[in-house]
């Protein structure tokens, strides 16, 4: 109760306080009556097969907010009771040693003797009558996603009290969605009982559904003593569907071939830039890429509350840590080296083994694991044998988005323009006063932040341990291989399709050898076309 | 002779091969005649060492031979070394016989463990010596033929090269990860018992590795240098320099990278069989591109295109290796990659070019 | 192929083999005069028309001079007889016989073209001689090269051409330690040393001094006859030097034959004029 003190207070402020009070006290009413449904039901359910109906009746009756938790508890056969004072225990694994929770407080209670706690079992009437409650509170639900999820419980379980709330409820049943899936659970349980004519009617509602219940219903009708009409044309309807797995099944392939080859394109773009727009041989690619996946696990340690906003901090941090350490190879290193690239293929692989020990002294050999944010996690579901995976559409969408924004600089701002300016023709670009020292500087760092970038990405994805570069920059560089040098073009598409090509070759031939078939694919085809899918023709490419 | 005339003007050769022929003398001696405990005494720990050095030098004599003579970066070397090793792995599995743990007369132990029933066809004639060795050289040649054929064909070159080489490399070490392959998986090839009949743990057994690894790296550099001293010598300089000028003067330049790249990787095979029955183990690890990458620091930092400069390159790398990795493995990785970027900034011809140069001025 | 062919081939002492027979047969028939035929030849690149319905034909014996303004597409004709590059349409045989466009360049140039760059490109790391020695006119398979040595004759040769090109005192030294000019002379040497047919020099006195460029106008003139030379060349002196004596000059603008003639009908050509002057 309240405590309430009368104080010395200017009146609007008491009103208020009144106010406040009386809410409570209100909102304190309902739940002690709700306590005391509670604690009869509980009081009830301890007792004999009738009186526990009688519980289950209550709860219905009385709309208690726990009622659907608590019927589940009850089919799942969870609900104990202390034999002592007969309180009612959530008990997962009735071990000894395991926990007990307090139906009604949540307190936890440790088993010490598996004999002190019993059941609450159930007959068959009450399976039924537990059964037909939860459908019915399921499609009482306000949330048309609740109400379909209530029956997409009931297909292929439907008995005869549900099957009557069902035929009930299917006129009210304002949302289309909703109402297909209950005449798809009226039509399995038509497939199970109907005569001929009832049947095919339910086949062909059937038809085309791809609700695993409904696969197995017909399956299991072709197994029966059905007429061979019916057979046949449920053999025709399951062949539809299969067909439509398959489809579907295809288009899971291609996601995620997709959603592969958009890590090998974050990480071979940063390299197309080096590379393939400068000539520079930069082995220490795939440490830049480490260095961007480290840099994402320091700042969610520097902001452990915020795992959501820290990616997004992660993002330009990356870019400006790998884009200053690559500045700083450039200047140190590699213009020292230019139109020498095997030699400069030597010294950046020096400094891979440098960067890759500097991290492993400071952060230790072991992976370290970076979070995944929650609007990262979770799933768009498609339909019941499709759907995409959030965290691959954010890296497919992400690619893109990095895609496009390398374009954008290449092609629209002035800095893009003295990149190519130099890199088609150094000496003229010189003579026009374009500073291509800077210029060199620049487009590393650039090449080099975008690998930075991918970095964060990798983070949400594997481990971030010293070898992560070490794994990817054989795969860049394939990347971009194949793509054709000095081509972004090239190599998205060559990202993309090889991403696909590794997980279309997956599943009959194994990850790691696909992966081989894949290298082996590479290979040969440089031998065709050494400058790649779409090579860079013309005066200035031969030389 | 042309042996004699090969090395007439080769003064690292001379010196080369005069310590290698004073190893061979002077090292079993100290090892089995001076006692143990006495200042001279070399432990057959040592020995083996040093074995397994003269065996890497081979492998960079090799390398040297394609990088410093022809122009081709390889990244991919150990690959063929790792064959090599693999072939002499398997004779020497198939040598252990019914001592293995699981006593089957003809499965090597990992086939007993993953359920086979019978030898796969690749392992058959491997418990003949000859037949090995013949596979030591073939293997690495014929996958250097092969590969060679369709690279250099389509003139495939420079960097590109680089690349592929090293894929074709780390392709294999995926390859040979897998158990299904039938190479041991994982751990590889080890525990061998002997070899041609020799126990591998006996001192004399040692030394006759040690002898055998400074035959090979003897002969191994005389090849190369007979080579290399010969106008194909002379066309392998001109098509590392001015290829299109080669080519336009009627040479087939392919025909002379494919040659020299098929003998360079079956002198990385014989290596790689020399090493194995020293370490005791050959595993996927030996594919890894970073193998390869080392092989070609010790050849930049030797000195290129002098084929002895190959030799004191590994040994030095090898020797600062087998120190720092014991004394400071912290260090090792940044001393390693800090001699990358110092070597091709600062040194471009490497310690031997150090020395002639000095040599030159005095 | 029957197995009784077989035995007959095997029985038949005076049977040849075609794998006995010498690879690169240096018969090239010349019958109508002309060593060179080029024909209908065009290529580009990314739809840029480098030779465009090219026509041209070298005279067994004759120099020839090949004049343009830069992107005519006198380096790109070179490329495609010596077989760097593949033209879209067109042909171009060597001799009656020999098609140049089923060859590579080692091919072409063992069957007697020869090709001087435009940047003079010597071995540099190898000395003069060893320079000169690599072109020599040998068999050019793996295993020869590995075994074979000068023998009198191939020395004698090399001698020669040393005199001939002026360094015989620079022999020993390294390649890359000569002047440019020398090194132009030691690459028209190589060629020498190829004993072609056929020579092609691009732009041949490019950084040398007026001595230099007469001996080298000699040396050129002196070759033709026994073979035959195209020079492609910007310096007008130095054509009009070579071309005396109503030698041909050809004139190439966008990728075709602009005008054909002697050096005077070719510079009062109207159309030439205007090409090299503007419009």
């Amino acid at each position: 109760m309240p405590m309430f003190k009368p104080l010395a207070r200017p009146l609007p402020f008491f009103a208020l306080w009144m106010l406040i009070t009386l809410m409570l006290g209100l909102s304190l009413q309902a739940r002690a009556a709700e306590d005391e449904t509670l604690a009869q039901a509980g009081a009830l359910l301890v007792q004999k097969f009738d009186q526990r109906a009688d519980a289950v009746a209550l709860l219905v009756e009385r709309d208690h907010p726990r009622t659907q938790e608590i019927l589940r508890l009850l089919q799942d056969g969870e609900l104990y009771y202390r034999k002592d004072d007969d309180r009612l225990f959530v008990i997962k694994s009735a071990e000894t040693g395991a926990e007990a929770l307090d139906l009604l407080d949540g307190s936890a209670v440790t088993i010490e003797k598996k004999r002190d706690f019993k059941k609450v079992t159930l007959n068959n009437q009450m399976r039924n009558q537990i059964s037909q409650a939860l459908a019915e509170i399921g499609l009482k639900a306000e949330d048309p996603k609740r109400r379909a999820a209530a029956v997409r419980e009931l297909l292929g379980a439907l008995n005869e009290d549900t099957v009557s709330v069902l035929r009930n409820r299917i006129g009210n049943e304002p949302v289309a969605e909703v109402r297909e899936l209950m005449v798809l659970a009226l039509a399995i349980q038509d497939l199970e009982k109907g005569d001929e004519a009832t049947r095919l009617q339910a086949i062909e509602q059937l038809d085309g559904s791809l609700e695993p219940p409904v696969r197995n219903a017909l399956t299991a009708l072709l197994g029966s003593d059905a007429a061979d009409q019916v057979k046949r044309q449920a053999q025709l309807a399951l062949n539809g569907i299969d067909e439509k797995i398959r489809y579907y099944g295809m288009l899971e392939t291609l996601y995620f071939g997709l959603s592969l080859g958009s890590v090998l394109v974050l990480a071979g773009i940063g390299l197309a830039i080096t590379f393939g727009v400068m000539g520079v041989i930069n082995m220490a690619h795939g440490e830049l890429i480490m260095l961007g996946a480290y840099t994402t696990y320091v700042i969610q340690q520097l902001m452990p509350n915020h795992i959501g906003a820290s990616i997004l901090v992660a993002i330009p941090a990356a870019f400006m840590v790998s884009a200053l350490v690559g500045i700083a190879i450039e200047r140190g290193v590699i213009r020292f080296l230019y139109g020498r690239p095997l030699e400069t293929l030597l010294a950046t692989f020096g400094i891979s083994l440098v960067l890759q020990q500097a991290v492993r002294s400071i952060f230790s050999p072991l992976n370290r694991s970076v979070a995944t944010p929650d609007w990262m996690s979770g799933l768009v579901e498609i339909n019941p044998v499709f759907s995409l995976t959030l965290s691959r559409l954010y890296i497919i969408l992400f690619c893109l988005l990095v895609f496009v924004a390398l374009v954008v600089v290449l092609k629209r701002t002035p800095l893009g323009l003295q990149v190519r300016a130099v890199s088609q023709n150094r000496a003229m670009a010189r003579a026009m006063g374009v500073r291509s020292k800077w210029v060199d500087a620049l487009t590393f760092g650039l090449g080099s932040g975008v690998a930075g970038v991918a970095g964060v990405a990798l983070s949400q994805l594997t481990n971030v341990g010293p070898n992560l570069g070490q794994s990817y920059i054989i795969d860049s560089f394939m990347v971009v291989v194949f793509g054709g040098v000095g081509n972004l073009w090239g190599t998205l598409v060559a990202g993309l399709s090889l991403g696909v090509a590794n997980k279309v070759l997956e599943p009959w031939a194994g990850a790691v050898l696909a992966k081989i078939l894949v290298l082996v694919f590479i290979i040969l085809f440089i031998q065709k076309r050494p400058r790649g899918l779409f090579p860079q023709r013309g005066r200035a490419a031969e030389g | 002779m042309f042996l004699m005339e090969a090395l007439k003007k080769d003064r690292g050769g001379q010196v080369l091969l005069g310590v290698l022929l004073v190893l061979v003398i002077a090292v079993p001696l100290l090892n089995l005649l001076v006692p143990e405990g006495h200042a001279l005494h070399v432990p057959t720990y040592t020995v083996t060492l040093m074995g397994k050095y003269l065996t890497l030098a081979l492998l960079a004599v090799a390398v040297d031979l394609v990088w410093g003579y022809l122009g081709i970066l390889t990244l991919g070397h150990a690959a063929f070394f790792a064959l090599g090793g693999y072939a002499m792995g398997m004779y020497l599995m198939r040598q252990i016989g019914d001592r293995g743990v699981y006593g089957n007369p003809l499965l090597p132990d990992f086939m007993v463990f993953l359920n086979w029933d019978e030898l796969p066809w690749f392992w058959l004639g491997f418990d003949q010596f000859w037949f090995a060795a013949l596979m030591v050289l073939l293997v690495p040649g014929l996958l250097a033929f092969v590969f060679g054929a369709l690279a250099f064909r389509s003139r495939v070159s420079g960097v590109y090269l680089s690349i592929i080489t090293q894929a074709l490399t780390y392709a294999l070490m995926l390859a040979f990860y897998r158990n299904e392959m039938g190479f041991g998986g994982n751990n590889g090839l080890t525990d061998f018992k002997d070899i041609l009949g020799f126990d591998l743990q006996a001192d004399a057994t040692r030394i006759g590795l040690f002898i055998a690894s400074a035959l090979a790296l003897a002969l191994g550099y005389l090849l190369c240098r007979v080579l290399m001293v010969s106008r194909l010598g002379r066309v392998c300089v001109a098509v590392r320099d001015a290829e299109s000028r080669a080519r336009f003067l009627g040479y087939r330049v392919e025909n002379v990278k494919l040659g020299v790249f098929t003998v360079s990787a079956m002198l990385a095979g014989v290596a790689g069989a020399l090493y194995v029955p020293q370490v005791g183990i050959i595993n996927p690890n030996e594919f890894s591109p970073l193998n390869s990458i080392e092989v070609v620091v010790w050849v930049a930092v030797g000195g290129r295109a002098t084929l002895y400069g190959a030799v004191v390159g590994a040994l030095v790398i090898n020797y600062a290796k087998s120190y720092f990795t014991a004394e400071l493995p912290e260090i090792w990785l940044f001393a390693l990659g800090g001699l990358f970027v110092l070597v091709t900034l600062l040194l471009p011809r490497g310690i031997t070019g150090l020395l002639r140069r000095k040599e030159a001025s005095a | 192929m029957t197995v009784a062919s077989v035995f007959e081939q095997i029985l038949d002492r005076e049977h040849v083999y075609p794998f006995m027979q010498r690879a690169q047969s240096h018969h090239i028939d010349v019958s109508h005069q002309v060593l060179l035929y080029l024909e209908g030849i065009s290529v580009s690149f990314d739809g840029f028309k480098a030779i465009n319905d090219l026509n041209l034909y070298i005279n067994d014996g004759e120099l020839r001079c090949i004049i343009g303004p830069n992107g005519a597409g006198k380096t790109t004709m070179m490329d495609i007889i010596t077989g760097k590059t593949r033209p879209d349409t067109g042909s171009a045989w060597f001799g009656q016989t020999i098609n140049l466009l089923d060859m590579d360049e080692p091919a072409i140039a063992q069957a007697g073209i020869g090709r001087k760059f435009q940047k003079p490109t010597v071995f540099e790391f190898l000395t003069v001689a060893e320079n000169l020695e690599l072109a020599m006119e040998d068999d050019r398979t793996l295993w020869t090269i590995l075994r074979s040595k000068l023998d009198a004759e191939q020395r004698d040769h090399l001698d020669q051409v040393l005199g001939m090109i002026g360094l015989a005192d620079q022999r020993l030294q390294r390649a890359g330690s000569l002047s440019h000019g020398q090194k132009q002379w030691l690459e028209i040497g190589m060629l020498l040393m190829q004993r072609p047919r056929l020579l092609l020099v691009d732009e041949p006195v490019a950084g040398m001094t007026h001595q230099e460029m007469d001996r080298t106008a000699e040396l050129l003139i002196s070759l033709a006859g026994q073979h035959s030379v195209v020079v492609v060349e910007h310096d007008m002196d130095f054509v009009r030097n070579l071309a005396a004596g109503d030698r041909t000059v050809t004139v190439l603008h966008q990728g075709s034959v602009l005008a054909e003639g002697t050096m005077d009908e070719v510079q009062n050509n109207d159309k030439v004029v205007e090409v090299y002057l503007g419009e």
